[in-house]
């Protein structure tokens, strides 16, 4: 069943938001989000957040690229309209290969890095016109954020949340 | 404290052994004269009359179109000359091998050592933390530049000075002389830089420099775990580590011009330095990480962990490819040119050292980068021991193609003297290196880093052993 309200619990230093992440987690309760000004190291380790894939997608994105140069280059130089360019020898691929070695190693670049750039994208819901889903201006300067959904429990949270340091403690109704 | 083990010492004795026995064997085994050549030659073509000619050797065709004798099977009275001239050339080829065999594994395992003094001195100035604990396993390495200098300085001297040897071809008496039949005046022009007195000082020099700062830094560095003095030590090993990077680059460009790329003195190449440099340094990396891996299986190193592993290989992974790119960068610039100049040395090496020079770069890039791309398996001991070992392999036969070709040309097979060359090299690797980490603390405690170096952590490593609390 979705609750609809959520515990707001405010912190203000990144090492006490790690502590407290271990003493919401030992007691089991479910952190449904964190919010941060900057990257806090070991955080996605505390919450047990699954590692990311997006290096698997950029070396595929990049055999892509590789495959798409060696088809280009063969084709343009070798199959549709092969000439004789300075006395590059343009009788089968492998011969000129060396000439394209730089075209290959960009567009892999190129592949691997754009796609995997837009796959973050996509994968973060990132885009232009997006709005914001901040639930507190401050969480983007100096304090740290963490959500956490309200089942019939909210004074043995707020105890709990109390004794791990959290400065301010809010529940709220879900946006 | 760790204790050099009598069976590794035998391992190390009996390695010196066999290989003392092969590189005899390719020095016996080298024909006594020109006329035995020739009668080689003869048994040759007149195997070769037999199969009507289709199944001649291509490197011995390739070889007489270079040196414009016409045919081995035209035994008659116009030729009878050029194959004097042949089998002369044949025999000078026959003979180089040992020696050539032997120079290889030398300059191979010398380079190395160098490098991972040179990459020690780096590490010492950028005061980078992760190493420090590696510093006892980068000095104990560094102890085989000992030996391996000694037989340098013996190659140096028995090639110009004595003149055991022909491996080099500028040192061929008359090379200056315009009155002389082997006056050749590409290379007098050259003669202010490869003269026998010039190359002789200067490579003894090049020795001098190294072994010098070697010396010194060790001793300091085993001076810093007592010295309790704010640092005052650790400085001083900071300011004479720059001065040797310095002179290192200096020494180290040199050296390449004058022991390899000397080989082949009508030819040259700018960045053949920086080649020579990313061969060796990707080598010495491996090297250390294997170094590395051993002493940890042993409990001798108790700092280290998966991180500073994991670091090593992303080191052997990242400097395969700056091999890879020097390596083609120089290799396309002279294919794009085709000045037939620069060519010929790719031709040479392309013609007659095919697998070869085609398998080294699957070894020394395709197969790294795809076994070492995935940082999980960069901390796992035997995919780097998979990957070193080719890695290793692949640089050999790197060293392989550029000495060979010059010295041996198509005469040149993987037998006795260059497996016994790697053996005996290998041999006093492993004697010199383990004795000498047996000699000093493993842990350098003088080290203002050693705490951080200690407690050094990759973020997305697991270490084996470790719990979750002992992160972060």
């Amino acid at each position: 069943m979705e609750s609809s309200k959520v515990i707001h619990a405010f912190y203000n230093d990144d090492e006490i938001l790690l502590d407290a992440v271990k003493a919401v987690k030992a007691e089991h309760h479910q952190i449904e989000e964190i919010f941060c000004p900057f990257p806090v190291h070991g955080l996605d380790k505390a919450m047990g957040l699954a590692p990311t894939r997006l290096a698997i997608t950029a070396f595929f994105y990049g055999c892509t690229g590789l495959a798409f140069a060696i088809w280009m280059t063969n084709y343009m130089m070798i199959e549709d309209w092969p000439m004789d360019i300075g006395g590059k020898p343009s009788f089968s691929w492998i011969e000129n290969m060396p000439a394209f070695v730089p075209i290959m190693f960009e567009l892999t670049v190129f592949f691997a890095a754009h796609l995997m750039v837009i796959t973050f994208y996509m994968r973060s819901r990132i885009w232009p016109f997006k709005e914001a889903e901040n639930p507190d201006p401050r969480t983007t300067d100096d304090h740290f954020l963490m959500e956490i959904p309200v089942k019939d429990n909210v004074e043995e949270l707020t105890a709990l949340l109390t004794k791990t340091g959290a400065v301010e403690i809010n529940v709220v109704d879900k946006h | 404290m760790y204790q050099f083990s009598g069976k590794l010492k035998m391992l190390s004795f009996a390695l010196i052994i066999f290989g003392a026995i092969g590189i005899g064997v390719g020095f016996l085994s080298t024909p006594g004269s020109v006329d035995d050549v020739k009668e080689m030659l003869s048994q040759e073509s007149s195997q070769e009359d037999g199969h009507e000619s289709t199944n001649q050797d291509a490197s011995v065709n390739d070889h007489n179109e270079s040196t414009k004798v016409i045919g081995l099977d035209h035994g008659d009275a116009v030729h009878g000359e050029h194959d004097d001239e042949h089998a002369e050339h044949v025999y000078h080829q026959l003979k180089n091998r040992p020696w050539s065999a032997v120079y290889v594994s030398l300059f191979f395992f010398l380079g190395i050592s160098l490098l991972v003094l040179a990459f020690y001195a780096s590490q010492r100035v950028a005061q980078s933390a992760w190493s420090v604990v590696l510093f006892r396993v980068m000095e104990a390495i560094t102890a085989n530049l000992v030996p391996t200098s000694i037989i340098m300085v013996l190659v140096i001297l028995s090639a110009s000075v004595f003149h055991w040897n022909h491996m080099f071809v500028w040192m061929t008496e008359g090379t200056f002389d315009p009155t002389s039949e082997n006056y050749d005046a590409i290379v007098d022009g050259k003669s202010w830089w490869i003269n026998a007195t010039g190359w002789t000082i200067r490579g003894i020099v090049y020795l001098a420099i190294w072994n010098a700062y070697r010396w010194y830094i060790r001793k300091n560095s085993i001076a810093e775990d007592t010295a309790n003095d704010n640092n005052k030590t650790y400085k001083k090993n900071y300011n004479v580590s720059v001065g040797f990077l310095f002179l290192f680059m200096v020494t180290e460009t040199l050296m390449s011009w004058d022991w390899i790329m000397g080989l082949d003195p009508h030819w040259f190449s700018t960045l053949f330095g920086w080649y020579i440099l990313s061969s060796l340094l990707v080598s010495a990396l491996t090297v250390i990480a294997f170094v590395t891996i051993y002493l940890r299986s042993q409990g001798a190193l108790p700092g280290v962990n998966d991180s500073h592993v994991h670091d090593l290989a992303k080191f052997m992974f990242g400097f395969s490819i700056f091999w890879t790119y020097l390596w083609f960068s120089q290799f396309m610039l002279i294919w794009y040119a085709d000045i037939p100049e620069e060519t010929t040395y790719f031709v040479a090496r392309f013609e007659e050292y095919k697998v070869p020079f085609l398998a080294m770069v699957v070894m020394n890039f395709v197969f790294p980068v795809l076994l070492l791309l995935n940082s999980d398996y960069k901390s796992i001991p035997w995919f780097i021991v998979i990957g070193g070992v080719v890695i290793l392999g692949g640089h050999y036969i790197d060293i392989f193609v550029m000495v060979m070709p010059a010295t041996v040309g198509g005469q040149w097979y993987f037998g006795f003297p260059e497996i016994g060359a790697v053996l005996f090299f290998l041999g006093i690797f492993i004697y010199t290196v383990f004795s000498s980490f047996a000699k000093a603390n493993p842990i350098p405690k003088g080290n203002p880093f050693l705490k951080e170096s200690e407690q050094f952590h990759y973020y997305n490593i697991e270490h084996r052993g470790e719990s979750s609390g002992d992160h972060h």
